[in-house]
């Protein structure tokens, strides 16, 4: 028996994309819409139901923020600008959170069925993405209502959102992969989010620490991915006269350093969702 | 013509750890803990090819390898050593309706499972409608599948898995579940299969079913091929392996690598109560056994073999002329052979105090495969029954069979076909 005359093709065993990008693509797509139907299926108030979460959050902030701490006071448009950004946490929220535990949700589907392992939690981002699609028009709604103009920056949404999509992507592929191994994933990263969401302008504006500690501002914005972010979202969309990303991050060198941080996690989170994928069928 | 699947030499070990570590935080504590851990090698070196349009069986019991080759095969495992080629598009199907979401209708699962085994998405649409029909779903469609019955969801499941244009198709044990009328109609869909021409390896514990499909077959013992041919010969030599051991000390299972196959038959079970006994003294039945065709005792006696029955009676006193002979029970107490020196020998000896003597029945196995319970007894000449010694359930065996019926016997027969 020799290996020459062997027909057909080599099995290589389970890979993150597969042979096929476009099976991977059209499988993640799939389940996507599949999961995205799912929430709204037979419940007539699903939209509601959607909205619901984000905006809780901004009736309590707005409240907590406008009456009794004075934070967001004399910020030009603040409700809309704590609104999107409890938008766009939500997004991250959602995406993660369901994302760290997907890969062991799908046990039965990993188990037994051959398919591109990234497709999963790609889904579940993609997923969360049409959410952030649906409560954007929420936003909108709410801006128009308030009187925000609309500026010729909001061009910048594709790629910030692109931003805020690779932030994430990186995120839910390292801890989707690594919580097969280990379960104190979870916890941890419910820590993580928690002071994500401390650690980034959303309800307290960025100025709020530029008049106090200017460094700390940059750094905060430099660092954090999803603050340069979130305070690009406001000078774009909603307040030119607000400081873009790389204003409030101290220079375009700054920026630079938040978007390597950006690539680097994404990289970070491919490379180590390609090496376990191979092995999570045996590992669960 | 190149074969439709080859696999060199493959190997696949899993880790075994002996303490797992499961969270971050131990990991952290106790950096060395992981090294410690042990590998169970669950396939070694497994070579073989199957020829296109073939019908390969892989048998073996629980945790010889047999679902870790399939899904090596099926791209779910990667191995450690070793290759394996696919000539053609391939289908696995471990478990029927993986991935079915409850929630939605039959269409929509058809069209995520079909995307999920590799279709593109106007393929599946294409195909569904011929699916439902094939299911006999057309009336339910639209009902969400968890309010289907157990039959109408296997009834899709197999539906997808038959329209999904496979050159091979890896199919493991799906037949194990479905009504009498469903298993029918998945053996109908085997037959179509083979028919038209396509590769399959087919995974199983039922070597009826082996030896009805399968063209040729592969015994797994440990990881290792260790038969390989002709469906039949492998058949026998599957239940020598299996109740060789079963026969043997009970020995603990080895771990099944999923947990998922079904538990070793338990021989224990079919154990008599409490074996009673009628003597008189005069003699008495010391041991029974029964030989295989070779004349070596054995547990186990493969159906359609020359086999016999023997036992061992030591006299005390002086008895002329006693009868020899025993009953054999089945499992439902039903006594479905019996034997005597009273038809065959008027006179069998006249045996002294201290006289010891084996007598042996031999006899033709046409019994149906089970387990089978020898009772022998020695008697007085003459009329009535006067039991010298009698021992219920004295000895018992196994008999091998790849057919499986219904009934005590499974003699020799023909049927003739005559067109009227």
């Amino acid at each position: 028996m020799t290996t020459t005359n062997a027909p057909g093709r080599p099995l290589s065993g389970p890979t993150a994309l597969g042979g096929d990008p476009r099976r991977f693509l059209r499988l993640t797509w799939t389940l996507a819409v599949t999961n995205f139907k799912l929430r709204f299926y037979g419940s007539a108030l699903g939209y509601l139901w959607q909205l619901m979460r984000p905006l809780l959050l901004f009736g309590v902030l707005y409240v907590v923020f406008t009456q009794f701490v004075r934070l967001g006071g004399d910020i030009h448009d603040y409700p809309v600008v704590l609104l999107t950004g409890i938008v766009l946490f939500t997004f991250i929220s959602e995406a993660t959170s369901t994302g760290v535990s997907s890969i062991v949700a799908n046990e039965a589907l990993i188990r037994k069925v051959e398919f591109p392992r990234m497709a999963i939690p790609c889904s579940v981002v993609l997923t969360a993405l049409f959410n952030l699609g649906l409560n954007m028009v929420a936003v909108v709604v709410f801006a128009v209502i308030s009187g925000v103009d609309l500026h010729s920056s909001i061009i910048q949404l594709p790629v910030i959102v692109g931003a805020l999509v690779a932030f994430v992507l990186g995120i839910v592929l390292f801890t989707s992969a690594m919580y097969v191994k280990y379960r104190d994933v979870q916890p941890i990263w419910d820590v993580i989010l928690q002071m994500l969401f401390y650690g980034t302008p959303v309800l307290y504006p960025i100025e709020v620490v530029q008049d106090d500690f200017p460094r700390a501002a940059e750094w905060i914005v430099t660092l954090n991915p999803f603050a340069a972010i979130v305070q690009q979202m406001r000078h774009a969309a909603i307040d030119p006269t607000a400081d873009s990303a790389a204003v409030a991050a101290g220079g375009w060198g700054h920026l630079a350093l938040t978007g390597l941080i950006t690539l680097a996690i994404l990289g970070g989170g491919l490379l180590v969702f390609r090496r376990r994928a191979p092995y999570v069928a045996e590992e669960l | 013509m190149p074969p439709a699947v080859s696999v060199q030499g493959l190997s696949k070990s899993f880790r075994v750890p002996s303490e797992q570590v499961h969270t971050l935080k131990e990991r952290v504590l106790h950096p060395l803990r992981a090294h410690r851990d042990e590998r169970f090698e669950a396939l070694r070196d497994v070579s073989f090819d199957v020829e296109p349009g073939e019908f390969f069986g892989i048998v073996g019991r629980n945790g010889s390898g047999k679902s870790t080759l399939l899904k090596c095969l099926a791209g779910i495992y990667r191995a450690d050593d070793g290759a394996a080629w696919i000539d053609g598009r391939l289908s696995a199907f471990i478990e029927l309706g993986v991935g079915f979401n409850m929630d939605l209708a039959a269409r929509d699962n058809i069209r995520i499972n079909a995307v999920m085994l590799g279709l593109s998405g106007r393929q599946a649409r294409g195909r569904e409608d011929e699916i439902i029909a094939f299911a006999g779903l057309e009336q339910f469609q639209d009902l969400k599948i968890k309010n289907y019955s157990s039959g109408m969801l296997v009834r899709l499941g197999f539906a997808i898995m038959a329209h999904v244009d496979a050159d091979v198709l890896l199919i493991d044990e799906v037949l194990a579940v479905g009504d009498a009328a469903f298993q029918q109609k998945c053996y109908d869909q085997f037959n179509r299969i083979r028919d038209e021409g396509r590769t399959v390896l087919f995974v199983t514990h039922d070597m009826g079913a082996v030896e009805r499909y399968c063209d040729r077959a592969m015994l797994l013992e440990k990881g290792e091929i260790v038969a390989m041919g002709k469906s039949h010969r492998v058949g026998q030599e599957y239940l020598r392996v299996n109740f060789a051991d079963l026969h043997a000390a009970p020995e603990e299972p080895p771990p099944s690598e999923d947990g998922e196959e079904e538990a070793p038959t338990d021989a224990s079970a079919d154990e008599p109560e409490e074996p009673s006994r009628l003597t008189d003294g005069r003699a008495e039945i010391v041991r029974a056994w029964f030989e295989d065709s070779d004349g070596s005792e054995s547990g186990a006696l493969p159906h359609g073999s020359r086999c016999a029955f023997a036992a061992v009676v030591r006299f005390n006193e002086q008895v002329e002329h006693p009868l020899f002979g025993f009953v054999l029970q089945n499992d439902r107490d039903q006594t479905v052979f019996a034997a005597s020196t009273a038809w065959t020998e008027e006179r069998s000896g006249v045996f002294g105090a201290g006289d010891e003597v084996t007598y042996r029945v031999r006899f033709e196995n046409v019994f149906s495969g089970g387990r089978y319970f020898a009772t022998p007894a020695v008697a007085h000449r003459g009329a009535g029954i006067a039991w010298i010694d009698r021992r219920e359930k004295f000895a018992s065996t196994l008999v091998t069979s790849t057919r499986s019926t219904d009934a005590a016997v499974d003699i020799p027969y023909e049927i003739d076909l005559v067109p009227a």
